[in-house]
């Protein structure tokens, strides 16, 4: 209770800080406006639902993307850590890629895909997915090899090994390689929407960029707050360390079980 | 089939090494771990290999389980060639290897779970049996980080046991143990060697532990890894780690290892 009214207090005197500074007139309110104005258009955007579809739109595009890019990143991970071939291959691959900021699949998904949801959602994946290939690849890689040994040892083969150690030995790594897919997931997203404008949906990324476009300075510090606010969510719900272990511990049992 | 049955069922095996060599390249060269070793160990023999770090008894012990293949040479078990790992041949290693997302009972069940021709409720019998034994029986549903370091090592001691081997081998698993706990731990081993009757292979490097344990003490030195020396304990059992007798045999066995690495130093 005590942390939580400590960061209650900090954010209220940032604000109060930044009102201040709006009303010293040092600075033209286009280009720094008050936080009242940027709650009002909140308000004003909640009221008539811009936001909350922006909102819907951009976490659709970013929970679909995000999937794909986990559903091929943690096997293809799990295979780079274990197989020479794949190591040598995808997983250099990976490293080298995953280098390339997410924007830079901007281009070549316009061109590609033309201004389409797909291209939105090939600019996700390209960010998500080779960071989820190394984070997983690292993650199984720091797996105890006696853990191999001594299941071999008591008979333990093939799907056995890999069903029931390896994934679950290396389930905690696979928590944060998801974890780390999921900030790029988010950061790609938000380029994909600020430069590819397409009338399917508008997202947060869009009304960013139309807040730029129009001028509109209280949309755009408006929006980049409702993405911030997101992202601190996600993080904190999603990705909370005892949440995540037990939800873990959860599935991995359900999965021995069923085996 | 009952629980006596299964507890009855099993010889053990003779373990014969072979002229058995290894060697490993690393980027410094080849290394030599293993050279012409040749080792018999009966039924239901307790032998202890000692050495210097590198002196190859871990391969060997590793060799005899089947995780790696030697160079040249052949072990035997019971006469039929060791080809790759058995549950006739379980291993206990220094860090205790335990499954950290399996509670204890879990654990002590991976290799049963592997073995055919037990049900479900047998399985639990054996593992309570070897929980009992190792006197962890209240601990069956802990996790393996709430346990000590002594605790884990006699979890794993009843894994290694319960999908009832012929042999048993263990790489220095007392080796990150206080010595109050390995002590406790030394008592533990011989009654359930004692009830038990495997054939136990024993990596240490430490001489007192060896006279302690061991019906045989073999000792090795490294560069390349080669058998030097054996030694007979014969005290009567269960052997006390402080009594004199035993310190007698450690000291002599401690002197017989000085001797031959200090010439080699000189050779040098």
């Amino acid at each position: 209770m005590k942390r939580a009214a400590t960061s209650m207090l900090f954010f209220a005197l940032l604000i109060v800080l930044w009102e201040a500074l709006s009303r010293t007139g040092w600075y033209s309110p286009v280009l720094l406006p008050s936080p009242l104005f940027v709650g009002e258009y909140l308000w004003q955007a909640a009221q008539d639902g811009t936001l909350w579809t922006a909102t819907f739109v951009t976490m659709r595009r970013l929970i679909v993307g995000y999937l794909i890019g986990i559903l091929f990143g943690v096997p293809l991970g799990l295979l780079t850590a274990r197989l020479k071939v794949f190591q040598d291959t995808i997983g250099l691959l990976a490293l080298g890629v995953q280098t390339l900021p997410s924007v830079c699949w901007v281009p070549l998904a316009l061109l590609w895909f033309g201004q389409t949801e797909t291209a939105m959602l090939f600019i996700v994946v390209m960010g998500t997915l080779w960071s989820v290939i190394i984070a997983t690849e690292n993650g199984v890689r720091t797996m105890p090899p006696t853990y191999l040994r001594a299941a071999r040892t008591m008979g333990s083969k093939g799907l056995h090994t890999w069903v029931k150690v390896i994934l679950p030995a290396s389930l905690p790594y696979l928590v944060g390689g998801m974890k780390q897919g999921w900030a790029f997931a988010w950061r790609s997203l938000m380029a994909a929407e600020i430069f590819v404008t397409i009338l399917t949906g508008f997202g947060l990324g869009q009304l960013l960029h139309y807040g730029r476009e129009l001028h509109a300075m209280d949309q755009v510090v408006a929006i980049m707050i409702v993405i911030v606010v997101i992202g601190l969510l996600a993080d904190r719900i999603l990705f909370s360390p005892g949440k995540i272990s037990s939800a873990a511990a959860g599935v991995s049992e359900r999965l021995i079980k069923q085996f | 089939m009952s629980l006596e049955q299964e507890l009855a069922n099993v010889e053990p095996d003779r373990i014969e090494v072979l002229d058995v060599s290894k060697s490993f390249t690393t980027k410094r060269g080849t290394l030599a771990a293993l050279e012409n070793i040749s080792l018999r160990v009966s039924e239901g023999e307790f032998v202890c290999l000692v050495g210097r770090s590198g002196c190859g008894k871990s391969t060997l012990l590793n060799i005899i389980a089947g995780l790696e293949k030697p160079d040249h040479g052949r072990v035997l078990a019971s006469g039929s060639p060791i080809v790759e790992p058995g549950r006739d041949r379980m291993m206990m290693f220094q860090e205790h290897a335990l499954f950290p997302w399996l509670d204890v009972m879990g654990n002590v069940l991976f290799g049963l779970n592997l073995k055919p021709g037990l049900n479900s409720r047998e399985r639990l019998e054996v593992a309570s049996y070897y929980l009992k034994l190792v006197g962890l029986e209240r601990f069956t549903h802990s996790n393996i980080h709430e346990l000590s370091g002594g605790m884990k090592q006699r979890v794993a001691l009843a894994r290694a046991l319960a999908p009832n081997p012929r042999v048993l081998l263990m790489d220095e698993p007392f080796g990150a143990l206080d010595a109050l706990t390995r002590e406790q731990l030394y008592g533990d081993i011989q009654r359930i060697w004692e009830a038990r009757r495997k054939t136990i292979i024993f990596v240490t490097h430490n001489v007192r532990e060896a006279a302690c344990l061991g019906d045989r003490v073999v000792l090795f030195s490294p560069n390349p890894g080669r058998i030097r020396q054996e030694f007979e304990v014969s005290l009567p059992r269960p052997r006390d780690i402080n009594s004199v007798e035993l310190a007698q045999y450690s000291s002599e066995i401690t002197a017989a290892l000085k001797g031959f690495t200090a010439g080699e130093e000189v050779a040098e």
